[in-house]
This record gives structure tokens, C-alpha cells and sequence, in this order.
């Protein structure tokens, strides 16, 4: 019995170490350090080992801010390659960490221009997407009221407590959100919005999964009960295509001129141990196969011009024409001002 | 031979060995006798290595033992509760001092059935120890301190917990064991009946010193000091102005005459002890194995055989 | 007589001969420990501390962040959260542990394995489950955290507690009660004192978890209520203000060694000596008063702990189409949220575990037989630190830390173990260090006048003796790696992931579909962590003492 007991821990650790180990040498892989909401199918992986003949691997560390600071502490010593998952909001403060060495890939050319934000080519871009208040259709068709259509209409006394929000400090799209309303407010409106939205009892969470999954009323198989969230622009898409049925219209809505713009960038890490690997992964981030896969992937959507977009995405992806923006150095110089005030006006 | 010279042990302030000397034979029991807290423990905890000794030597066959850890010194301990070992059966608390000495598996298994046997319990290998009552655990403990062939036993009070006829039986058992082994066994017991029962020689302990060994006719003929003799059970025990003196019980004969009185007449097996009040007031003790013997209420007259008279030194 | 020269000469030589022998095996047991604390805590967690508190070379003390109004707050609400928490752990394990110790009834063994179960799962799930359950306006603020802090730790109180009160000899209380005492006064004079070093223990160990507790206040505080853990969390990884960060982690440090030193010093000084004997005599049939007791306690534990994995069961077969197995078939296909079929995780999961476990038995089984010989040193403290220590700030530590040959670790397989085994350790030495203190020193020495040397007395008398007790401690040690989540999430490699890091992934991504899986992956975790705490029970029964 004794025996048996050490041979199932001994085969337990085999099976873990076997799994572990077996790598195969540097030179033939390529190390893609990104945050946990990265995704890529697994064809458009094999298509990627068949075109270069590396292997991909990823080190998934945690959201876009907590994995950007991990690269930040490794500069010159990274724990990776390429670096994935700077938006625009971050940008600045990965460009100061002197992280990053330029490359400009061919491809750039195909891309649209107000994507490409860095003229170091440190970052490129590679997806963008728009951070949006979403609205669960049918929760107010059943209360009779009218979905919101602006910023403004949150604050009125009919949309009151129907509204859940994510913490800038600790949330991307809660900061995007944040940074929607200081460039619609100006600087000197935007705490006067939120006092009021405040009043209005919104509810913060801590980060978008319990406000989507939790607290959002249109989230298939959500028990919330608030009609209100801040999302994405892909989350109908989503909704309708996780939802496994074939519905005519999507479950939930998009305020339009709440979005603001989410432009996502890749970067060869300073130090890296193939960086000739890296530049081929850069490459294959821009190239038709891999910014196709984008939208059902990681629901966002591709830069490069003229990449077709699934049927789910062109039926139910609602067109932003105009979001908001707010210029990536501004955002670098007084995010974390913001983030204070931000806590001290609607925390405290 | 184990010689233990002057041996001195303190605790906490309290001297529990005062200068403690002792001899034993090779082959001999020695039995060790005191009240609660003479140290007789404690004097076998040094004897074992459990108990370094502040002062005093440990010899064996001529060998000074002071450096030679527990483990080396080959000196079996049946502990006072026996201390079997919780998470070994009985065969296993057996071999164990076998394992520990490298002897073969083949060797171990045939030496604990021939213990086993030796002790009275032959079926008893397969047994847990909490299953065992507490004669059989004395046997199994005793089994297991012979295992490894000690050169010298120690006993600690090993018939402590056991009632009257069992403690008869194995005292017994013990006894012709010892013989039978020509075992060298230093048995500690604070019963005078069980020391001179088993000792081939007796010793007497007081506060941490021995104060007299001899053999039990010895000590019972001719005890140290008034203190030894009270404590071997000799009531008649009379001083004088610095000058004491022990008469034994089988000398003082009863006759007809008034010098005294029976106060009490006590039958212990063949045995019958009289307490006499004497017209002087004194008490008189007398054994007699008549038993045609004056009642209480009798008056009786005495007689002493002077060879039953000795005179001793007062206790200091 | 003395021949050879005066007495004290003699004296003088014996004491020198007794120092000479030293005992090798004590300085390897202390030494091993030590060098595996150094190098894998001490070491990362100075380099990250140094990142953060150095500017340009000097030293950058933070004293605005040490006597800043706002880290008073979180120091305060931190330390009464956990005192209360600790305190109502205490009062809810004590029936169930009083019932898995001293009664015998059908069911105790698969009780004790089943309290073990809330222990293991990842904070995030059972957040999750607690919202679920709770009403709305129950749903934020202390209630539910003190509610999850119990959840989570009445396994500790259990099994610490109850494995020790297990042990001790009933003759004692039964000698009381024929003296007259009655059953409140047998518990007041008797067992209380009697349990003091195991409930000392168990205090400590849950006051520590729930002191760094993050993932329950995080959820279930809300954003304006700030453990240290979650403040530490907060400026580390999203602030990046690391010297904030450091400062903090500094003060946890600080409370955790004191906690651990107060707590150590009153376990050493055991209460009442009760002899510990076989558990199977310790264990009664109940008599009728105790069998309503008994049912009491059983129905209360199965309510507190079992409606939230109810309510996570239920969600694992609650698919969009009726119930059905849909979530479970979903484990071996391959999706986006994770690199490889979530079934993979359960593997993963085990090997990991399995190889945490024998690093933490090795190390905190060293240290253990170190502490209870002279009690409460340097290195219990160094040995308990680790669960005080920011997971975060140790985290970013081995990043750091271990990235120039010929420490150049971050990769291996070996790292996440590690880490598992700095937190499962603590718990193999609280288990065993009472466990081996309170074995009679005569059985010892009956094996020493038998022959055997004090190595040999250690293998045999010590390890035996202490196998039940480390049968236990590899049952918690396992459970606490397979749920061990806010250093492996930050560690293991991304196509290796455990069962908890599964689960957060799946969680985090949007449709029923995903929140199923994750939910069935909770189950198998369950399932798993029962199974091997059931396993480890029985072959230490088999194997060990009693």
C-alpha cells in the first residue's frame, strides 16, 4: 500500500514534469507575453507554426494594466518576446518604461492611419475596439421606458439605479468609460457628471466580469438586475453568438455616442531571446489571417483595411462613426490625477 | 558485575541521589527497596544512561559507562507502566531490541516465540497492545526488555498495577526465570515481601542513599539501623537513651503468665501475629505459627530468646 | 569510591563529553528549511521590496504611506475584520470538530474529508456562489465577508482542532465526570486547557488567512473596503506604485510575525498534558443528549458549507437546454478561453499539487521535528511568514527575482510547486510540531535502552507516531495546492493551467456556455480535492499509529 502510494505521487509528478518539460530550444519558439484576454484560434496558431516554423507560446499574465506593469518590473529582462495588450490609455507609460525596441512591418501600410499612434514604432497597432454603454432591450420594453441615448440622459431622475459602471483604478473599460466623460465633459464638467450619476445611485464594481456577468440584466444567464453597463460595442455580437440560437435581433443595445476608442498594440521586447522570432510574430499580428481571427476571438475589431468581418459582427456589431477620443499624451500626463479624483468624487 | 560508585543526582534543588553505592554480581538479583522517593528510579534512570549523573561512577564488568550513550550500553529497562510501544503489535514490540542489534529477520521471528513462550503468552504475536490486559503486558514487557540479551535487567516496580494472586504468580514466574537465565537483575520495588521474595540480595534506600545490602536473612538478623528495621516490618523496636534495640517478632514467645495482654491476634496465611500490651506499658509484637494461640483479651506472659535481640544504631 | 581525583575534574569531564556528540540530524533538519525559506522567500521577496524602496540607490523611505490616514484605515479594517472572522470560525467549526473527534458515527471520516472541500476552492468561485445565495441588500459590506471568511476556514478549526482533540486520552474526562464534574464544567476546566495548543493554532492560522484575505474582500466588499492584501494588490500590479506597495507589504510582514510569535509562544506552553492515545478509543457512541448535538452540529455544518456548493453543483448542470450534462462533455473540447482542453487543468492541477505536497511535507516535516524539540524559534516565524506575505509582492519577486542564471527559474515546471509549498508548509508544522511534542519521551527512551540510536529512535518512535498526524497534514497540504491561486495565476506557464486558473478564466469571458464550464470545472475540483483527502486519510490510518 505504501508502494502504492508512491508510485501514484511519482507518476502525478511525472505526468506534471513531462508536461512541463520537453520544450523545445529557444530559437524555435517565440514567447508572446500578453494579458488573460488574448485568445487565438487554433488553425490560425498552426498557420502560424507552418509559415515561420516556430512555436507560439503564451504567458498570459493577468488584465492590461497588471500585465503591462509585470513587463514594466522585467525591462531588459522580459519574460517573453512580444509584448501584447498597451491601448491607448496605457500607452505612454509602456513607452517610458523603455521596454520596447522599434520595428515597422511591412504590413503598417495596410493599416489606417489614425490607428498608428506611436511614430517610434515601438507599438504597433493590431486591433482596436470601442468601449460602450450597453443596454438590455427588453428590460425596458418591459418597463415602458425608453432606452438612454446620451451621457446625459444617465443622470436623469427615470434612469435611476439602473446603471452598473467599473472602476477605472482596476478596470479597462471602466477607465475608457472614465476618460469617455472627460472628453465629452471637458475637464471641468466631468466631476459634476459623475456627483450626479452618483446621486443617481450607480453601482461600481470592481471589474467587468461581475458587472457584465452579474450585475448587467441583458448577460444571458445573469441574474442581475440593472439594465445599464459599460461594455463594449462587440458584446451584442457576443450576446447573439454565444447565445447558440439564431435571433433576429441582438438581446441588447449600444448607446452610440457614449463609446470611446480602444486602440490595442503589440511591441518587440528590449532583450528578448528571439528577436528575430518576435518580428516574424509582429508580422503575422498584422497579417489578413490572424486580424480576421480578431472578432471571434477576442471581440474586437481588426485595423487592417478591407479584412472581412463575420456575419454576426456585420448584422449585429453596431457602426461607431464618431468616438470619443482623447489624445494618448494627455491620457499618459493625468491619468492617475483622474483616477483619484475620480475615486474621491463617486468612492468616498 | 555492576558496581555504581557514590552516584549523586539533583533536581530542581532536591538531591535524588545522595552519594548512592551499590554492587551486584553477575547472575545475581539484587533487589532494590526504599519508600516513594528515595530515589530508586532515579538510580536506575542513571544505571540505563537515561539520567546523566552529577557526580559518581556507572562500572560494568570494569568499565567505567560514562561514555557510552543508552542505546550502547546493552542494559535492558522494563519501565515502571510498561511504555509498550502504541503503533506495534506485540511481536513487534518484542523484536524491536532485535532489529535494533541487525539480527536476521529468521533469527528475530524465533527468538520472539521462544520469548513469547518463556513469558506465558505463546499465542499472543499477532496481538495490538491495546488489547492486551495488564499482566500480559507486564509479560510482554518483560519479553521485550530479554529480547536483546542484556547483560544486566533493570526492573521498575513491574508488578505496580497487578492484584494479589497474579502478582503471587508472576513474582514467581519472574523468580524462576532469573534463575533459569542466570539473568543479573537489579528489581526495584518499595514491597518488602516481593524484594525479599526475589532477591538473592536485598537493599535498602533512603533519601538517595543506599544504607544497607545484604542478603534478606541478613537484614532481617541484623538491620543497619532502627530506621531499616522498622521499615523491613519490625515493630519491636525500643530506644533508650541513645541506645536502640530490635527484638524479631519470631523470638518473643508466649507462655502462660500475666506479663501481658493480647490485644489483637491476626492470622496472614501460616503465620499468626500477636500484639501484646505489656503491664509496663510497652507493645510487644510476636509471631507464631501455633495454632493453639491466646486470644485477644488473654493475659499472657513472655518470653524472649535473646539470640532474637540485637542492638542497633539509632537512624540519623 | 572515587580514586581517580577530585569530583570536580570528573564533572567537568563528563559535561564535555555529552557536548561533544553533535547531533547531525538537528542541524540538517534546521538547516534544510532555512536555506528553502531563504532562497525562495526571503530572497525574491528582499529583491521586489528593494525595487521598491530604492531610488537612484538610496534608500526611499515611505513614511508618508506608514502614517497616512488612509493606510491607519486599511490596517484597522483589516485587523478587526480578521479578529471577528477568526473568532466566529472558531465558534462554528468547534460542533463539527467536537463531532469528527469524539463521536463515532457513520459518515465521520467522509465528513472530516468534505469540511476541506470550501478550503480549496478559489476565492473568485466562491464569491461567486455567496452572491448568488445572498439576498440583495445582504449582498455587499462585512456580513458577507465574515460569512465567506468562516466558509473558507472552518476547515482549518476542524481539522487542527479535531484532529488533535481526537487524540486525547477520555479516561481523563471520564475520571472528572465520577468526581462529579458536570459536562459544562468538564469542558471549562478540562478541555478547553487541554486544546489549548491546538486551538491556538488554528487561531493563528485562520486569523492569517483571513488577515491577507483579497479575493472575498475584493468581491464582496465592494471597491471602498481595503484589506492590505487588496491595497498591496492595488498599487503593485494597477498603480505600479511599487514603493506604496513595498510599504505595505512591509506592515503586513510586520503584523504577520508578531501574530506568529504571540501565537507560537502560547502553543509551546501546552495547557494540560493530556496523554494522546489511539483515536479509536477516543471516539464514543453517542448518548442520546450528544446524538441531538451531534445531528445539531452535522445539519449546521451541511447548511453553512454545503448550500453554496449546492448552488454551484445546480449551476454546472443548469444548461440553456434543461439539465444535462452539456458543461461537462464541454471539458474535453478545446476553446478560445484557455490553450488547451480544460480537462488538461485536472492533470495539471495533480502534478502540481502532488509535487507541492512532497516539498511541503519535506521542508515543513524538518522544521516540525526542529520546532518541537525547542520550541518557538526564528525559524517557526520564518516557516509561518510566507502565509502572511503579499502574494502579488512575491509573485513579482520571482519575476524579478529569477531571472539571471544560475537562478534563471521562471520558466520550469518547478516554480509553481514552490510557491504552493511556501503556503501549504505552515500547515505541515502547526499539525505536526503539537503532534510530536506531545509524544511520552519514555517511549523514546524505551527504544533507546533497546538498542536504538537517536536517529533510529526518530524513525521509529517520532516518525510512526507522527504519521497520522501526517497523513492530515499531506490531506491540507494537497487541498491547499490544488486551490492555491494568487501566486499560480501569476507563475504557471500559460498552456499549464491548474483548476483554479481554469475556472478564473473561464468566468472572465462572456455567455452561458463559459460560466457552465466554469462551474462544472468547480465541481471537478471538488470532486478531486475529496478524493485525494479521502486517499491520504486512509493509507496513514493504515500506515501509521493507531
Amino acid at each position: 500500500m505504501k508502494i502504492a502510494a508512491t508510485l501514484i505521487a511519482a507518476v502525478c509528478m511525472l505526468a506534471g514534469a513531462a508536461y512541463g518539460a520537453g520544450s523545445p530550444s529557444h530559437s524555435k519558439r517565440v514567447v508572446l507575453v500578453t494579458h488573460d484576454s488574448f485568445a487565438i484560434s487554433k488553425p490560425v496558431r498552426a498557420a502560424f507554426a507552418r509559415q515561420t516554423g516556430l512555436e507560439l507560446r503564451l504567458l498570459q499574465t493577468g488584465d492590461a494594466g497588471a500585465a503591462l506593469n509585470r513587463a514594466l518590473l522585467t525591462a531588459g529582462k522580459p519574460e517573453g518576446d512580444v509584448f501584447f495588450g498597451v491601448d491607448n490609455n496605457l500607452l505612454t507609460r509602456a513607452l517610458a518604461g523603455n521596454m520596447l525596441v522599434p520595428y515597422r512591418p511591412a504590413a503598417l501600410s495596410a493599416v489606417d492611419r489614425r490607428y498608428d499612434l506611436d511614430a517610434t514604432h515601438r507599438l504597433i497597432p493590431v486591433d482596436h475596439g470601442e468601449v460602450c454603454l450597453n443596454y438590455d432591450k427588453a428590460w425596458f420594453t418591459e418597463h415602458a421606458l425608453a432606452p438612454p441615448r446620451s451621457l446625459d440622459d444617465l443622470g436623469r431622475s427615470a434612469y435611476r439605479g439602473l446603471l452598473v459602471v467599473e472602476n477605472p483604478a482596476t478596470s479597462t473599460p471602466g477607465l475608457a468609460f472614465m476618460l469617455a466623460t472627460i472628453a465629452h465633459y471637458g475637464e471641468n464638467g466631468w466631476r459634476a457628471y459623475w456627483r450626479k450619476l452618483r446621486a443617481n445611485k450607480l453601482l461600481v464594481t470592481d471589474g467587468w466580469e461581475e458587472a457584465y456577468e452579474q450585475r448587467f440584466s441583458g448577460a444571458a444567464g445573469s441574474k442581475g438586475n440593472r439594465p445599464i453597463v459599460v461594455s463594449y460595442a462587440s458584446s451584442p455580437p457576443a450576446e447573439v453568438f454565444f447565445s447558440g440560437k439564431k435571433l433576429a435581433q441582438a438581446p441588447t443595445g449600444v448607446v452610440l455616442s457614449s463609446c470611446f476608442r480602444q486602440i490595442e498594440f503589440a511591441g518587440v521586447l528590449r532583450g528578448a531571446s528571439n528577436p528575430d522570432g518576435a518580428r516574424k510574430l509582429i508580422d503575422f499580428l498584422l497579417s489578413p489571417r490572424f486580424q480576421a481571427d480578431v472578432p471571434l476571438s477576442m471581440f474586437v475589431f481588426p485595423v487592417r483595411r478591407g479584412v472581412p468581418l463575420p456575419a454576426v459582427f456585420t448584422q449585429f456589431a453596431p457602426a461607431v462613426p464618431h468616438p470619443l477620443e482623447l489624445p494618448a499624451r494627455t491620457i499618459g500626463a493625468n491619468r492617475d490625477r483622474w483616477i483619484r479624483e475620480w475615486t474621491s468624487t463617486v468612492l468616498r | 558485575m555492576l558496581s555504581l560508585v557514590d552516584l549523586g543526582v539533583s533536581f530542581d534543588g532536591t538531591r535524588a541521589l545522595a552519594g548512592a553505592s551499590l554492587d551486584l554480581q553477575t547472575g545475581e538479583t539484587l533487589a532494590l527497596l526504599g519508600p516513594s522517593g528515595c530515589g530508586k528510579t532515579t538510580l536506575l534512570r542513571v544505571v540505563a544512561g537515561l539520567q546523566p549523573p552529577a557526580s559518581g561512577r556507572v562500572m560494568l564488568d570494569g568499565d567505567d559507562l560514562a561514555a557510552t550513550p543508552p542505546h550502547l550500553r546493552r542494559i535492558g529497562l522494563m519501565f515502571q507502566e510498561n511504555v509498550l510501544f502504541p503503533h506495534k503489535n506485540v511481536a513487534g514490540n518484542v523484536a524491536f531490541g532485535l532489529r535494533m542489534a541487525g539480527t536476521s529477520r529468521g533469527e528475530t521471528a524465533e527468538r520472539v516465540r521462544e520469548l513469547l513462550e518463556l513469558v506465558g503468552l505463546p499465542n499472543a504475536a499477532g496481538r495490538t497492545v491495546q488489547t492486551l490486559s495488564g499482566g500480559e503486558q507486564q509479560r510482554v514487557a518483560l519479553a521485550r526488555a530479554l529480547a536483546p540479551a542484556p547483560r544486566v535487567l533493570l526492573l521498575d516496580e513491574p508488578l505496580g498495577s497487578l492484584d494479589g494472586p497474579l502478582r503471587e504468580r508472576l513474582l514467581d514466574d519472574l523468580r524462576t526465570l532469573f534463575d533459569r537465565l542466570g539473568l543479573t537483575v537489579l528489581y526495584v520495588t518499595h514491597d518488602v515481601g516481593e524484594a525479599f521474595a526475589i532477591g538473592h540480595r536485598v537493599a535498602v534506600m533512603k533519601a538517595g542513599r543506599v544504607v544497607q545490602a545484604g542478603t534478606p536473612d541478613e537484614l532481617w538478623t541484623g538491620p543497619a539501623d532502627s530506621w531499616v528495621a522498622r521499615f523491613l516490618g519490625i515493630r519491636n523496636v525500643f530506644t533508650e537513651n541513645d541506645r536502640c534495640v530490635v527484638i524479631r517478632p519470631e523470638a518473643v514467645r508466649v507462655v502462660a503468665g500475666s506479663a501481658a495482654r493480647v490485644v489483637a491476634a491476626e492470622r496472614r496465611g501460616a503465620v499468626v501475629w500477636l500484639r501484646l500490651h505489656t503491664e509496663d506499658g510497652r507493645e510487644l509484637e510476636s509471631a507464631t505459627t501455633a495454632t493453639d494461640h491466646p486470644v485477644p483479651g488473654a493475659t499472657v506472659g513472655i518470653e524472649i530468646d535473646p539470640a532474637g535481640v540485637v542492638e542497633v544504631p539509632l537512624e540519623d | 569510591m572515587d580514586k581517580h581525583g577530585p569530583a570536580v575534574s570528573r564533572l567537568v569531564l563528563l559535561k564535555h563529553k555529552a557536548s561533544r556528540r553533535t547531533d547531525w540530524a538537528v542541524v540538517i533538519a534546521t538547516a534544510v528549511p532555512a536555506a528553502f525559506l531563504g532562497l525562495f522567500f526571503f530572497y525574491p521577496l528582499g529583491s521586489i521590496l528593494e525595487r521598491g524602496l530604492t531610488q537612484d540607490g538610496g534608500l526611499d523611505f515611505p513614511s508618508d504611506v506608514f502614517f497616512s490616514h488612509e493606510t491607519a484605515q486599511i490596517v484597522w479594517f483589516t485587523v478587526w475584520q480578521a479578529v471577528v472572522s477568526t473568532v466566529l470560525t472558531l465558534l462554528a467549526g468547534m460542533p463539527l470538530a467536537w463531532a469528527t473527534a469524539r463521536v463515532r458515527f457513520r459518515g465521520r471520516g467522509l465528513t472530516r474529508a468534505l469540511v476541506v472541500v470550501p478550503f480549496v476552492l478559489p476565492t473568485v468561485v466562491v464569491a461567486t456562489a455567496f452572491l448568488t445565495l445572498l439576498p440583495t441588500g445582504l449582498q455587499r459590506g462585512v456580513v458577507p465577508i465574515l460569512l465567506a471568511h468562516v466558509f473558507f476556514n472552518i476547515a482549518i478549526v476542524v481539522r487542527v482542532v479535531g484532529g488533535y482533540w481526537s487524540r486525547l486520552d477520555p479516561r481523563l474526562w471520564d475520571a472528572a465526570a465520577t468526581l462529579g464534574a458536570s459536562p459544562a464544567r468538564r469542558f471549562r476546566e478540562l478541555t478547553l486547557p487541554a486544546l489549548r495548543p491546538a486551538l491556538s493554532a488554528a487561531a493563528a492560522l485562520t486569523f492569517l488567512f483571513c488577515f491577507t484575505s483579497f479575493g472575498v474582500v475584493v468581491i464582496l466588499g465592494g471597491p471602498t473596503r481595503l484589506t492590505l492584501e487588496a491595497a498591496i494588490y492595488d498599487e503593485a500590479a494597477r498603480a505600479f506604485d511599487l514603493r506604496a506597495a513595498a510599504a505595505l507589504a512591509l506592515i503586513q510582514l510586520a503584523a504577520v510575525a508578531a501574530i506568529v510569535t504571540v501565537s507560537s509562544r502560547l502553543e509551546a506552553r501546552a495547557g494540560l498534558v493530556a496523554p494522546l492515545t489511539s483515536e479509536q478509543a477516543a471516539a464514543h457512541s453517542p448518548s442520546h443528549r450528544e446524538r441531538v448535538a451531534l445531528v445539531a452540529s452535522l445539519f449546521g455544518g451541511a447548511l453553512l458549507l454545503g448550500a453554496p456548493l449546492a448552488a454551484l453543483a445546480w449551476r454546472s448542470i443548469e444548461t440553456p437546454d434543461g439539465i444535462g450534462l452539456t458543461f461537462y462533455r464541454a471539458l474535453g473540447r478545446e476553446t478560445p478561453a484557455l490553450l488547451v482542453p480544460p480537462w488538461h487543468a485536472i492533470l495539471n492541477s495533480l502534478g502540481y499539487a502532488a509535487a507541492a505536497t512532497l516539498i511541503a511535507l519535506t521542508i515543513g516535516g524538518l522544521a516540525a521535528s526542529v520546532i518541537a524539540r525547542r520550541s518557538a524559534g526564528w525559524l517557526d516565524t520564518a516557516v509561518m511568514l510566507p502565509l502572511g506575505a503579499s502574494a502579488v509582492m512575491l509573485g513579482y519577486g520571482f519575476v524579478i527575482g529569477f531571472d539571471t542564471a544560475p537562478l534563471d527559474f521562471r520558466g520550469s515546471f518547478w516554480i509553481v510547486p514552490v510557491v504552493q509549498s511556501l503556503v501549504a508548509a505552515p500547515f505541515v508544522v502547526r499539525l505536526l510540531a503539537p503532534a510530536l511534542r506531545a509524544v511520552d519521551p519514555r517511549l523514546r527512551e524505551a527504544a533507546a535502552v533497546l538498542g536504538a540510536p537517536p536517529a533510529r529512535v526518530r524513525r521509529e518512535i517520532d516518525l510512526p507516531l507522527a504519521l497520522r498526524p501526517l497523513g492530515v497534514a499531506a490531506g491540507l497540504a494537497f487541498a491547499i495546492a490544488l486551490g492555491e491561486f494568487g501566486a499560480t495565476v501569476f507563475l504557471a506557464r500559460s498552456d499549464h493551467p491548474t483548476l483554479p486558473v481554469a475556472i478564473f478564466r473561464f468566468l472572465g469571458r462572456p455567455g452561458a456556455e463559459n460560466q457552465g464550464v466554469a462551474a462544472a470545472l468547480c465541481v471537478m475540483l471538488m470532486a478531486v480535492t475529496t478524493a485525494a483527502v479521502l486517499a491520504t486519510e486512509r493509507l496513514a490510518a493504515r500506515h501509521g499509529a493507531l
